[in-house]
């Protein structure tokens, strides 16, 4: 019946619109591959102006003349660039699935277990729904409030068209087009991502979070993230959300700036939860190599890194301060976790260039299954920083004997007056504490939970409140059936 | 309320406990005493359900059920607590969040209703203040950075709040001085009760001083050497160990007494 047919077409242009998606693109999907014809391609469908295009131009031409890192832990099937599609416009809902019941059984249990509403849990299944616009206005609510605060927060793509020269001043100045192999590919190609600036002395009035992330959910694999908090400005910016997402990118290769100036306050939170792959096999899991930094660009200056790592077959992830400004601080506490045949190499970078600079580094690796957990860490400290302050612990937890845990803490010191601390402990989660716990009446799986959370209550405590309840729940859904 | 007969187990295949009897009824107190490596903490552990000790043969009854069938938590539940000898560290778990949700799952278990935080802190002021606990203790993750002596009270604490139906203690005593020795002897007085039972194991006949037991019996490599009342105690601590050491050798099956 041709005429139903054009009906329900219609019927489905239109939702897709509601969506959001498409607003001045037409709907086009690049053939895979990677030329120079197609970083022209993506920046003309974006309407860049001249200075971007040629940006990503150069990063093109330099990521030609570069390789693929091998000096990482991690092993995983090479990836073959040639083979990824660079620009697909937004799925059509008709190859999401149609409902609920259509939706991986596990991934409904875990949303039920974390508490997520149903209509959260159709959006981030990718289920054709219309309860988008909900959440979407709840966004423009928001968004009203920060743009009276005078706080701008837009999507990537929205910042170059209404804010050209701030982009233009900050992108790339704290991680160069040229940085790393995956740095200089996301330079050349990036598809969208987050725009934050905060004006002098404005404390941002909200935690810029998961509501909005909900609608950039389809940023893709390529994703650029840009902060700047100007003179005495505060934000708390949290990414990722504890519930996995549908998501067919397996490489992820994203870009994070931060730019605080004198007297501001960058909070920066992660929670990762992407597919891990196959558990038994370890097949079709995310390969997530991204680069994170922050510049303490003025003195008095904070930038403070917090993540959980529980998602992703590969991680390869080193959020970094550049402590330039005097009295600046820079803090990284992490979780990650490795089970099944998850892999992790993450860890920080801490630069000292001002005087009395500070910085802290917590890192708690949890390895069960045949995860294998790598901390890679470097402190240094430049010839000018009189007072520079490090402290450094790294703790491991060993969750049965097929996994593995190791650390690599690089420590480069030129200034006589520094100060150095660094604790590493390694640890298999203890029988005896376990044994400890059920002779009180505690079932096995709490008690793995409960000395799981224990050991890493020193990061989750530095996660906004849901966050750390979220981050607690999410350990423990992930745990389950690790032990016995 | 506990059934030990002809008790064998073994660790990787060494055999520890070579057939131990032993009776306890409600409201009693035994105490077990031994030589170091005479199997005393194998029988506590045995008894709190660690896995890594096979019991080759032999029963243990616990208010007429198989005892040996249950897991750890559901001994725990039932109502078997062991005081621990090393009470264990749980770095970033509070003492309090860890007994509340111990407690919890006891409850749980007797089908009464669960405590939320206020009430429980009600609950335990006065057990602090039986074993003369700090409230600070309360906040701290549990055991870490406690001294000797704060561990073993605290180990009489989580035994006060959770009132057990037999409490197993075992050498709770080591590495007390003498005021904390009386402290920790105080809280388990208060807890004798006639449906309570009790099994206190010690290598010295100090702590049978503070806390006197209604039997008494000698654990020499494996087995069960000698019962009786309270006076034995106080005739081992005159004539020492060998005494009975010698008296086990003699018997044919014995092998070599193991450490000393």
């Amino acid at each position: 019946m041709p005429t139903t047919s054009t009906a329900t077409l219609e019927e489905l242009a239109e939702r897709e619109y509601e969506w959001g998606f498409v607003t001045d693109i037409e709907q086009e999907t690049l053939p895979p591959g990677l030329d120079e014809s197609v970083v022209r391609w993506i920046s003309a469908k974006k309407g860049e102006p001249e200075w971007l295009l040629d940006w990503r131009l150069k990063a093109f031409r330099h990521w030609q003349t570069m390789k693929e890192p091998t000096w990482h832990n991690l092993r995983y099937t090479p990836i073959d660039y040639q083979s990824i599609i660079y620009y697909a416009a937004p799925k059509s809902k008709d190859d999401g699935p149609k409902s609920l019941d259509e939706v991986d059984p596990e991934i409904l249990e875990t949303y039920e277990k974390l508490g997520i509403p149903l209509r959260e849990q159709e959006i981030l299944a990718g289920v054709a729904v219309d309860a988008v616009f909900d959440s979407v206005s709840v966004a423009t609510t928001f968004k009203e409030k920060l743009f009276e605060a005078g706080v701008i927060f837009c999507p990537f793509s929205e910042a170059v068209k209404e804010h050209p020269e701030l982009v233009r001043k900050y992108l790339g100045s704290v991680v160069p087009y040229s940085d790393n192999f995956f740095v200089t590919l996301n330079s050349a190609v990036f598809s969208d991502g987050s725009f934050v600036y905060i004006p002098k002395g404005v404390r941002c009035p909200m935690e810029l979070s998961t509501y909005f992330r909900i609608n950039a959910l389809n940023t893709g694999q390529f994703e650029r993230t840009l902060i700047i908090a100007d003179e005495g400005a505060s934000v708390s910016y949290l990414e990722g959300c504890t519930a996995p997402m549908r998501d067919e990118n397996q490489l992820h290769a994203a870009v994070v700036e931060l730019v605080a100036h004198k007297d501001a306050k960058i909070k920066y939170s992660t929670v990762q939860n992407w597919y891990p792959g196959d558990k038994e096999t370890g097949k079709g899991g995310i390969y997530n190599f991204v680069t994170k930094r922050g510049i303490c660009a003025g003195d008095n200056s904070k930038i403070s890194w917090t993540q959980v790592e529980t998602g992703s077959a590969i991680t390869w992830k080193y959020p970094s301060v550049i402590l330039k400004g005097d009295n600046s601080i820079g803090e990284f506490y992490s979780v990650a976790l490795t089970k099944g045949f998850q892999q992790a190499d993450t860890g920080t970078k801490m630069i000292h260039i001002g005087k009395n600079t500070k910085s802290t580094i917590i890192s708690k690796g949890i390895s069960a299954g045949r995860g294998q957990n790598t901390y890679r860490g470097q402190v240094k400290i430049n010839k000018g920083a009189d007072g520079a302050r490090n402290y450094s612990q790294c703790d491991s937890m060993l969750i049965g004997d097929r996994c593995g845990a190791h650390t690599f803490p690089y420590i480069e010191v030129r200034n006589p007056t520094a100060r150095m601390e660094h604790e590493a402990s390694t640890s298999k989660i203890g029988e005896d504490q376990l044994f400890y716990c059920q002779s009180r009446g505690i079932a096995l799986e709490d008690a793995v939970s409960m000395i799981v959370n224990g050991f890493c209550k020193e990061v989750f405590r530095e996660l906004p409140m849901e966050f750390a309840v979220e981050a607690q729940k999410l350990l423990e859904i992930n745990l389950e059936g690790s032990v016995g | 309320m506990l059934e030990i007969k002809n008790l064998h187990v073994s660790i990787d295949e060494t055999e520890i406990l070579k057939g131990i009897d032993l009776s306890i009824k409600p409201g009693q107190v035994h105490a077990v005493m031994g030589p170091n490596g005479s199997g005393k903490s194998t029988l506590a552990q045995v008894l709190a359900g660690r896995e890594e000790y096979e019991v080759t043969e032999g029963s243990v009854e616990f208010l007429g059920e198989d005892l040996l069938e249950l897991d750890p938590e559901m001994r725990a539940r039932e109502g078997i607590f062991l005081a621990f000898q090393y009470p264990v560290e749980i770095p970033g778990v509070s003492n309090t969040y860890f007994l509340k949700a111990a407690l919890n799952a006891i409850r749980k278990h007797r089908g009464e209703e669960q405590v939320d935080a206020v009430d429980f802190l009600a609950l335990v002021r006065d057990k602090m203040a039986m074993v003369k606990m700090d409230e600070t203790l309360l906040h701290r993750p549990v055991n870490e950075g406690f001294s000797g002596g704060e561990k073993k009270r605290n180990e009489i604490f989580h035994m006060a709040v959770l009132e057990p139906k037999l409490a197993v203690l075992d050498e709770t005593d080591s590495g007390l001085d003498i005021d904390a020795l009386r402290i920790v002897a105080d809280g388990v007085n208060s807890l004798r009760a006639q449906e309570r039972g009790f099994l206190v194991i010690t290598h010295y006949q100090r702590l049978l001083e503070y806390i006197v037991p209604d039997f008494v019996h000698v654990l020499v490599d494996g087995r069960i050497v000698r019962s009786g009342g309270k006076e034995l105690a106080l005739e081992l601590e005159d004539k020492g160990y060998s005494w009975l050491e010698n008296a086990a050798a003699a018997t044919p099956a014995a092998a070599a007494p193991v450490g000393a």
